[in-house]
């Protein structure tokens, strides 16, 4: 089962490869890990997608506050929550194919922010899924590159995940 | 007061109360060293090899409630401290290693002498630092001992770059210490308490199982307390041997895969087992698969959450330090009328004797060839059952482990997670040091004893009178047993050739050494070693039979039931 799990920690140099050395370290998933500083500038919020059965879940979350930098940790994946994830691509925007390409983009309500003759970079949010449906969209042989942020995820309503 | 880093980390150790510290000098660590010279409340232990400063002081902090420190130049230093640390990691024993670093400018510069320390000791230190700055050394010293021995304790890595020993700072000790991401439980849950205690009430094939977190807690007396209070049969492991007396007629020996055959009987066919501050490691509960198959209710006592429901499933846990939880479980029995079904717990006691009959651990002794389990018996009886047993890994561990009962917590040192050998001699030293006046035996193999032998010079330079008990087989016996019983007797690499006179060598290093080649003569050699020459340190070198095997045994991978009892069993 696929899990997102959020966590906060202190922003100390290092802090990073503690995490990621703690999941190769026991064997465990990562899909995506994106971190940055929260608003407060001593902490940083972490966004980890992992896949494993619950024994394994359960185990990761309790690593996880096991480690001393952690702060608080929560597997909000547990309910309603939303995720977003951003993408940049470039792809080959001449001749009949650039038309077609801003069709789509407006399709997906992706932008572009950036234009040559002969190319587009797209800028588009959303969740996995719909980054994958606008991969899909667009002709293969037309992509030139893509870059993806992973996931941030956030519960939704009144659960809060702060200090 | 403004004093350089180097003289801030010697302050910070006093005001720790550290009165020893294993180290070995080097460039990155000068300064700290000349800080070290221009007082006398610390007092430095130099061993011969860095893995040794950190076993030191690991065996120290084993046999005593406080935090070992050793101390550590930068490159080959930290990387020899490696193993060390490790082994301190996977035992949970608290220690603060401080090591040396390049100064700050040459920090990824592949300078003369750097590794990165933090990133190689990341997996197996509780938590470590690279300080950067002189102004953060005490408050980063305070946090390493905190963390060394709150919580789960474990090794904490202080690595300080020389020019941040050699820059200067006001000096100030923190008092208190605060970390949001760091808040250890200590109080276990009430509810879940006294769901355990009804839990045990209603057994009617109770169990306790104990490990080394009762020894690491201190929590010996409150075990014994709650086992007498509720007749219920016990069992430590190798890591929590001492944790109830041995010689009680509760206890039923060690589980696991050289366990007694009653403990591991008791501990499979129970109905309400009682895990305090143990693991269920796959050298304990064999197979978990098999274990599982017999149902019973478990109740798990531990200060680590991730150690519960880790390896099997768990009906009551219960996170919290063993001392309270068991101490609260006391206080919630004593105060209640319930008592433990007396006809229930009688019927299971006969059960426990009929296996227990079986007299697993008898083994066939000899007038002409000096068996390895006589050794320990009569070490046994010369020290009163009162020594500090250290042991190395191997057949001789095993031995030590299951013929000298151990009464008392900390009189067992050894390396049961990771199993390094080499530990045995600078464990002894390590605890010799802390504890003068109790004797200290180092039980070990002549495969072991080689991979730290060179501190036999330490020990003649600091007068450490310990007692090794060298079980001479002429083997790596451990593996020769494998090798017998697993790969065909294909002994491969398992024989040792070009052996030294071991007591040529002791006395070499300047101590006495004596060879006992007739079982006749093993008493009076330890009675000459703890006796006549108890102020020196002597070395044992028993010459046993070289074919004897650690039975009884559960095979790995097999189920706690399945067990071979004897060589007449295979
Ligand atoms: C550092 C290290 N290397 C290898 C091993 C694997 N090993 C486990 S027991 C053993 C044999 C130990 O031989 P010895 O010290 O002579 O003790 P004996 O088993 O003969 O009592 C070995 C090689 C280990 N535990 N530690």
């Amino acid at each position: 089962m696929r899990h997102v799990i959020s966590l906060l920690i202190e922003n100390e140099s290092g802090a990073l490869s503690r995490v990621s050395g703690l999941f190769s370290a026991r064997g465990y998933n990562i899909e995506s890990l994106t971190v940055a500083p929260t608003e407060d500038a001593s902490m940083s919020r972490m966004t980890i997608v992992t896949t494993g059965s619950d024994d394994i879940i359960e185990q990761i979350t309790k690593q996880l506050n096991k480690l001393v930098e952690v702060v608080k940790v929560v597997d909000i994946s547990e309910a309603a929550h939303i995720e977003r994830e951003l993408m940049l691509i470039k792809v080959r925007a001449s001749g009949k194919d650039r038309e077609e390409v801003k069709r789509t983009a407006d399709i997906f309500r992706a932008r572009i922010i950036d234009v040559t003759e002969s190319s587009y970079v797209i800028e588009l949010t959303g969740n996995q899924g719909k980054l994958d449906a606008f991969i899909g969209a667009i002709d293969a042989d037309l992509i030139l590159e893509t870059v993806r942020s992973g996931i941030c995820g956030i519960g939704r309503g009144d659960r809060v995940l702060k200090v | 007061m403004v004093l350089t880093g180097a003289e801030i980390v010697i302050r910070c150790l006093q005001e720790e109360k550290v009165e020893h510290v294993f180290g070995y000098p080097g460039g990155a660590v000068l300064f700290i060293y000349d800080a070290l010279f221009q007082q006398d409340q610390v007092r430095h232990v130099l061993v011969r090899h860095e893995q040794a400063a950190v076993h030191a002081a690991d065996g120290y902090a084993r046999s005593t409630q406080k935090v070992g420190v050793a101390l550590v130049t930068s490159g080959p230093g930290a990387t020899n401290a490696v193993t060390g640390i490790a082994t301190a990691f996977c035992d949970s024993i608290p220690m603060v290693i401080v090591s040396g670093q390049v100064p700050t400018a040459a920090i990824g510069q592949d300078a003369f002498q750097e590794v990165d320390t933090v990133g190689i000791t990341r997996p197996c230190v509780k938590h470590n630092f690279l300080v950067k700055d002189v102004r953060d050394i005490a408050a980063t010293m305070k946090k390493a001992f905190y963390l060394a021995r709150t919580g789960r304790p474990g090794p904490v890595l202080v690595d300080i770059p020389k020019d941040v020993s050699m820059h200067k700072c006001e000096f100030e000790y923190p008092q208190d210490i605060a970390m949001r991401s760091y808040n250890p439980v200590v109080k276990g849950h009430q509810g879940q308490i006294r769901k355990a205690v009804q839990l045990l009430l209603e057994a009617k094939r109770p169990m306790i199982y104990t490990g080394g977190g009762v020894i690491l807690s201190d929590a010996a007396e409150k075990l014994t307390r709650l086992t007498r209070l509720l007749g219920y049969p016990i069992t430590n492991t190798l890591m929590g041997l001492g944790g109830y007396p041995a010689s009680d007629r509760q206890y039923l020996g060690m589980p696991g895969m050289h366990g007694t055959f009653e403990a591991n009987m008791a501990m499979h066919y129970s109905d309400v087992l009682l895990a305090v501050g143990a693991r269920f490691d796959d050298r304990v509960i064999g197979n978990p698969a098999h274990f599982a198959e017999e149902p019973r209710k478990i109740i798990h006592v531990d200060i680590d959450p991730s150690s519960i429901s880790k390896r099997v499933k768990v009906d009551v846990p219960i996170v919290g330090d063993v001392k309270e939880v068991l101490d609260e479980m006391i206080r919630q029995l004593e105060s209640g009328e319930a008592r433990p079904n007396p006809e229930a717990l009688a019927a299971w006691w006969k059960q426990i004797e009929e296996w227990r009959s079986r007299n697993c651990m008898v083994f066939r002794n000899s007038d002409d060839i000096i068996k390895p389990q006589f050794v320990i018996q009569k070490l046994w009886e010369v020290t009163g059952g009162e020594a500090i047993v250290t042991s190395d890994v191997g057949q001789h561990q095993m031995w030590a482990a299951q013929y000298y009962g151990f009464d008392k917590p900390r009189r067992w040192l050894n390396s049961g997670g990771l199993g390094t050998m080499g530990v045995g001699l600078p464990y002894a030293m390590g605890a010799k040091l802390a504890n003068p006046e109790l004797p200290v035996a180092c039980v070990t193999g002549e495969g072991s004893i080689q991979m730290n032998i060179q501190e036999l010079s330490t020990c003649r330079q600091f007068r450490l009178p310990v007692k090794v008990c060298l079980l001479n087989n002429g083997y790596l016996g451990m593996v020769r047993q494998w090798q017998e019983l697993f790969h065909g007797g294909r002994y491969s690499e398992s024989y040792m050739d070009s052996l030294p006179d071991f007591a040529a060598l002791a006395r070499a290093y300047g101590h006495v050494g004596i060879r006992v080649d007739k079982p006749a003569d093993v008493e009076g050699a330890l009675r000459e070693a703890f006796g006549t020459h108890k102020d020196e340190l002597v070395f044992l070198d028993f010459q046993v039979d070289p074919t004897e095997n650690v039975y009884p045994m559960v095979q790995g991978g097999k189920g706690l039931t399945e067990m071979i009892l004897s060589a007449e069993d295979l």
